[in-house]
C-alpha cells in the first residue's frame, strides 16, 4: 500500500540512473586513469590517492558531463588535473626539471651516422621516462600507452592541437636522447 | 617539402595523424631522399621498440573496488537512518536486517555529527508542539473541516502556501489549522482527526530533496517524517503507527 509513495520519489530514481551512467561511462577507465596517475606521481600510494580523489571529483561533477561525450577523455582530464594539484602541493619536496615548451633538444643523435640503441630495455626506458618533465611524461603516456588521438590529448591536456604535435615530438626526442646517453650506445 | 619539414612531421606521420595531402608529400619525399628515409627508418624502429618497453600499470583490484563502492548512492540512506528511526523502505521488512546493519554503521559514522542532533532535536520539538497544542486547548486558530477555508486562512500569515487536503473520505477528517513556530521558522500545523485521536501535521519549506518517510516514537507518540516537493512534513499523533502511515499515504495520493 505504501508502494505508491516511494514510486513517486524522483530524486532516488535520478540518483540511481546517474550512478548507472557513471558506472558505464567513467568507471571502465579506472585502469587508464591509474596508469596515467602512476606515471605522473611516480609512486603507488600517490597514484591511488590521486585516482580516488579524481573519481570523487568526477562523481561530484558528473552532472556537467554531457551524455554521449567521451567519458574516457573527460575522466583522464580530471585525473591529470588532480595529479597536477597533488604535484603542486608536494613541490619543494622534490626537484624537477624546469619545463619549457620550446626547449630545443639536440637531435644530433638522430644523425644517420649515429648508432641506434640495439635493445630498448625495460629498466632503462622506465627510468628515462620517469626523469622527463611532467608535461613530457603525460603526453607520452597518453599517446604510447593509451593510444589516444592528438585531438583527445589536446582536450585532456588543454592545449592546441599544434602544441600536442610539437610537444609530443620534443618529448620523444628528449626520451630517446636520454636512452641513448644512458645506454652509451650512441657515438657522436 | 624540405628535409627540415620532414623531420618535424615524422612523429605525426608515425602516429597516422598527418592529413592526406601532407602524407602523400612526405611519402614522395622519403622515396626520393635517402638521408631522410634512413632517419625515418631509425626513428620508427626506435619508436616501436621504446613503446613496447613502457610499462603499463594496471589499477590494483582493491582500489577499483573502493572507487566503485564510493560512488553508489547508498550514502544517503545510511545518513538518514541514523537517528534511531526505522527506515521504511519499499523493500519493506524483508531487508530489515541490512537496514539495521546500515543504521549501526551509520550511527558509528555519524553519531557525532550535528545533523543527527538536529534531527533528534527537531523530532522532540515537533512532539512538544503537539503536546502543547492539546494541553493549552489551542489546537486550532481556524476551526473548519473545509480545506477551502483552512488554506486561505494561512495566506498572509506564512511565506508559503501549505497544501491542505481533506481526507474525511479516508477516515481522517480535517479539523482545522494554526500557526506554529518550529525549527526557528513559522510552520503550518494542520489538525486531522481519527476517531478520538488528534493528528498534528506540521509542514514548512526546506531545501532538502525528497525523502522516504521515517518513523520514530518519542514519549509514546508516533512520528512520521518525510520530505516532498521541498516541503518538510512531520506527522505526530497518539494514533498507532500503522494508521499514521496510512494517513501519510493518503496524504501523498
Amino acid at each position: 500500500m505504501l508502494e505508491k509513495i516511494w514510486n513517486k520519489k524522483p530524486t532516488q530514481q535520478v540518483e540511481q540512473d546517474r550512478s548507472r551512467v557513471f558506472e558505464t561511462t567513467v568507471l571502465p577507465y579506472i585502469s587508464s586513469g591509474y596508469n596515467l596517475a602512476r606515471w605522473l606521481t611516480r609512486n603507488e600510494q600517490d597514484a591511488e590517492d590521486a585516482l580516488q580523489e579524481a573519481s570523487l571529483r568526477a562523481w561530484r561533477a558528473f552532472d556537467t558531463f554531457q551524455p554521449g561525450r567521451n567519458g574516457r577523455a573527460w575522466f583522464m582530464a580530471i585525473v591529470r588535473n588532480t595529479c597536477r594539484t597533488l604535484r603542486g602541493q608536494k613541490q619543494g619536496r622534490e626537484v624537477e626539471m624546469e619545463f619549457e615548451d620550446d626547449s630545443q633538444v639536440a637531435d644530433s643523435w638522430l644523425d644517420p651516422e649515429a648508432l641506434l640503441i640495439r635493445e630498448a630495455n625495460l629498466q632503462l626506458v622506465h627510468q628515462a621516462l620517469e626523469e622527463l618533465p611532467f608535461e613530457y611524461r603525460e603526453i607520452i603516456v597518453l599517446r604510447e600507452l593509451e593510444e589516444l588521438s592528438y585531438k583527445e590529448i589536446a582536450k585532456i591536456v588543454d592545449i592546441p592541437l599544434g602544441t600536442v604535435m610539437s610537444r609530443l615530438s620534443r618529448a620523444r626526442r628528449e626520451l630517446y636522447a636520454r636512452l641513448c646517453d644512458a645506454g652509451g650506445e650512441i657515438t657522436r | 617539402m624540405s628535409c627540415q619539414e620532414i623531420r618535424v612531421s615524422l612523429d605525426a606521420y608515425i602516429d597516422g595523424e598527418l592529413d592526406v595531402t601532407t602524407t602523400l608529400q612526405l611519402e614522395s619525399h622519403l622515396s626520393e631522399c635517402d638521408s631522410c628515409r634512413r632517419i625515418y627508418e631509425r626513428y620508427r624502429q626506435l619508436h616501436d621498440s621504446v613503446r613496447n618497453e613502457i610499462r603499463y600499470f594496471a589499477a590494483p583490484k582493491r582500489l577499483e573496488d573502493r572507487i566503485r563502492g564510493s560512488v553508489r548512492p547508498a550514502g544517503r540512506d545510511q545518513n538518514r537512518s541514523i537517528w534511531g528511526i526505522w527506515f521504511l523502505g519499499w523493500r519493506g521488512w524483508a531487508i530489515a536486517g541490512s537496514v539495521i546493519v546500515l543504521a549501526v554503521f551509520g550511527t558509528l559514522l555519524f553519531q557525532m555529527t550535528g545533523r543527527t542532533a538536529a534531527s533528534e532535536m527537531l523530532a522532540e520539538e515537533v512532539v512538544s508542539s503537539h503536546i502543547r497544542s492539546l494541553m493549552a486547548n489551542h489546537l486550532s486558530d481556524v476551526i473548519s473541516t473545509d480545506q477551502h477555508t483552512v488554506k486561505p486562512w494561512f495566506s498572509g500569515k506564512l511565506d508559503f502556501a501549505p497544501v491542505v487536503k481533506d481526507l474525511s473520505s479516508k477516515g481522517f477528517p480535517l479539523a482545522g489549522g494554526r500557526l506554529d513556530y518550529i525549527d526557528s521558522r513559522p510552520a503550518a500545523a494542520l489538525v486531522y482527526k481519527r476517531h478520538q485521536h488528534t493528528i498534528n501535521l506540521f509542514l514548512w519549506p526546506t531545501s532538502e530533496s525528497n525523502s522516504n518517510p521515517y518513523k520514530a516514537t518519542i514519549k509514546g507518540f508516533n512520528i512520521l517524517h518525510w520530505t516532498q516537493s521541498h516541503m518538510a512534513y512531520w506527522a505526530v499523533s497518539d494514533l498507532n503507527a500503522e494508521e499514521l502511515i496510512e494517513f501519510a499515504h493518503d496524504l501523498e495520493m
